[in-house]
């Protein structure tokens, strides 16, 4: 192929990302399991790179786990959709930032089904008219937290205290990204890259010192499968994804692996001491795992942001080999602490992922 | 009217099934397909075939289950189908009629209902901390229980509002909110699936196809 023909189809997956005034919306699983990221994100956004982030206290679940579920009618979510919308409109904002990917799909199919199917149009306005008496517009612009992330990359970079090196040896990270697949698989021009060659981690890791490692199995989905996690008797389905995944990374030995989705932060990090405690296999050196981060906690390691402020203490997967290869300063008899440095203790050990 | 004609009522099927070519792309990067019984191209050709017969079938079976919605085919169909689209329809329409107490796997949906469904009506959230312990959840790890025994304190210490007014993570949805929350779940649906699921798992009886 000629280089202007790959150019052409580069352009095709790059996407107008708003400059600032932003209208946050919040995540179900990501303030549950990481809830120093979406802190990490505003205090990223207001105190590094000044900009104008609105913080509503009115939004709801945007239902999407439970529309993944089959639990949900369509309908359901497309009113509160437009009801999210609306509260956008009500506090003077424009382009709209879901920190969730399947939140970020959610949107992205509702809106392409608004265009496609207008009667759709009248009936969610209707509907969400009957309900709360509420109208709305659609956003200028949605773009996902990770996006915005992307887009300032460079500044970030600017702003570093670290980088993505390994000290002891000079060399890059080595670095596994996982794309949620709700960024771009559904609407691959949605997503930076698209859905085959996204780049909205790459650029970041690149940007910050680290390398890519390219495996075979790297956009396999993590296994969420929504009622496939929901419901116990299903999980052997996540589990098994996920152990696809990672038995396919292993050889290229990772640093660490970040993901742009909670759910997939989530399980990509808590598998893992699933299969130790199974079958005592860990994945990486000396018994820890692979440090599994989201792109908050990547970007404000960078920052030089306290990795125990940032809620590190809450991954199953220990993150100490990462800080070290980057020499990066912790105390680590902070870790455990409480809001007045109380003594709260410790979390158990378990058998066999070393923590 | 027809099964086939009930699907095609729905958004998701009209945009999941244009004419497919049974090359098998999708089952071939399905991640269900890895693991179960399960062939997506399989549920498309019938489906494409309309044959009423096998259609109740379908939806009366653990098959439309297993789908985890990733929505990999989407991306991937030489023929702009989408299976997961179609399975969507296929669970909607099997929860209307009630089919889907036929199978193992969809009676879980009454598990689905009081877990997703209750957690939204109670917290406005999809998920919350206070509802995940570990019996349900031990893949959470020790690292889970000992983030709920101190989670007021760890949370205020990351700078959460948990539980607390106004914005801010883990805030608490204010009545109001979720009173809208709770319309617009009667207005459009919700509320009635939550119940047929409920009466269907209760042992309404289920329409008949030709009383459908």
């Amino acid at each position: 192929m000629k280089i202007e023909g790959k150019q052409r189809l580069w352009d095709e997956y790059q996407k107008d990302i708003a400059d600032d005034h932003y209208y946050f919306a919040r995540s179900c699983i990501r303030q549950n399991f990481f809830p120093g990221s979406e802190i990490a994100f505003l205090k990223i956004l207001r105190d590094y790179l000044h900009k104008d982030v609105y913080d509503d206290s009115h939004q709801t679940t945007c239902t999407g786990i439970a529309y993944h579920s089959a639990l949900i009618p369509f309908e359901t979510t497309r009113a509160v959709v437009a009801r999210q919308f609306s509260l956008m409109n009500q506090a003077g904002y424009k382009n709209f930032v879901p920190s969730c990917v399947t939140s970020f799909g959610v949107y992205s199919e509702v809106i392409e089904t608004w265009k496609n199917f207008p009667d759709a149009l009248d009936q969610s306005r209707q509907q969400l008219r009957e309900a709360t008496s509420r109208e709305f517009s659609f956003p200028e612009n949605i773009a996902h937290t990770s996006d915005i992330i992307y887009k300032y990359r460079q500044e970030i970079a600017a702003q570093a205290k670290y980088k993505l090196t390994d000290k002891n040896t000079g060399e890059p990270l080595k670095v596994v990204e996982h794309i949620g697949c709700h960024y771009a698989k559904m609407f691959p021009q949605k997503g930076i890259g698209g859905a085959e060659f996204p780049y909205v981690l790459t650029g970041m890791i690149e940007s910050w010192g680290g390398k890519i490692i390219d495996y075979p199995e790297r956009r396999h989905c993590c296994g969420f499968g929504f009622r496939n996690y929901i419901i116990k008797e299903n999980r052997g389905y996540c589990l098994s994804n996920s152990k696809i995944k990672f038995d396919s990374m292993e050889p290229y030995k990772p640093d660490f692996i970040v993901a742009n989705c909670p759910g997939c932060t989530y399980f990509l990090d808590r598998w893992q001491y699933v299969i130790a405690e199974m079958t005592g296999k860990t994945y990486g050196n000396d018994g820890y795992g692979i440090p599994v981060l989201t792109y908050e906690e990547m970007a404000g390691l960078v920052l030089g942001m306290d990795p125990w402020d940032l809620g590190m203490q809450l991954h199953q997967v220990s993150v100490e080999p990462l800080l070290d290869k980057m020499r990066i300063e912790y105390d680590p008899s902070k870790k455990h602490s409480g809001y007045l440095n109380e003594d709260i203790g410790k979390p158990g050990k378990p058998e066999n992922l070393r923590i | 009217m027809s099964l086939v004609e009930l699907l095609k009522k729905d958004f998701r099927f009209q945009e999941g099934l244009n004419a497919c070519i049974n090359c098998g792309t999708c089952t071939a990067i399905c991640p269900a397909a890895r693991f179960y019984n399960y062939d997506p191209r399989i549920i498309v050709d019938t489906v494409q075939r309309g044959n009423e017969d096998d259609i109740l079938a379908l939806l009366e079976s653990d098959t439309i289950w297993f789908c985890g919605e990733c929505l990999s085919c989407k991306t991937r169909c030489p023929r702009n189908n989408t299976p997961g689209y179609i399975v969507q329809s296929l669970r909607n329409l099997s929860q209307e009629l009630g089919y889907f107490t036929k199978s193992e796997k969809g009676r879980q949906q009454l598990d689905v209902k009081r877990i997703v469904g209750e957690t939204m009506i109670k917290y406005g959230y999809c998920v919350f901390l206070d509802d995940i312990d570990l019996d349900g959840h031990p893949e959470q790890g020790p690292v889970w229980q000992w983030y709920r025994d101190n989670a007021g304190s760890i949370l205020k210490r990351l700078g959460a509002n948990y539980k607390g007014d106004g914005s801010g993570t883990m805030r608490k949805i204010s009545d109001e909110d979720l009173k809208e929350l709770q319309r617009i779940f009667e207005v459009t649906g919700a509320t009635k699936r939550f119940e047929d699921i409920e009466k269907y798992c209760n042992g309404e009886s289920i329409p008949k196809p030709d009383e459908v």
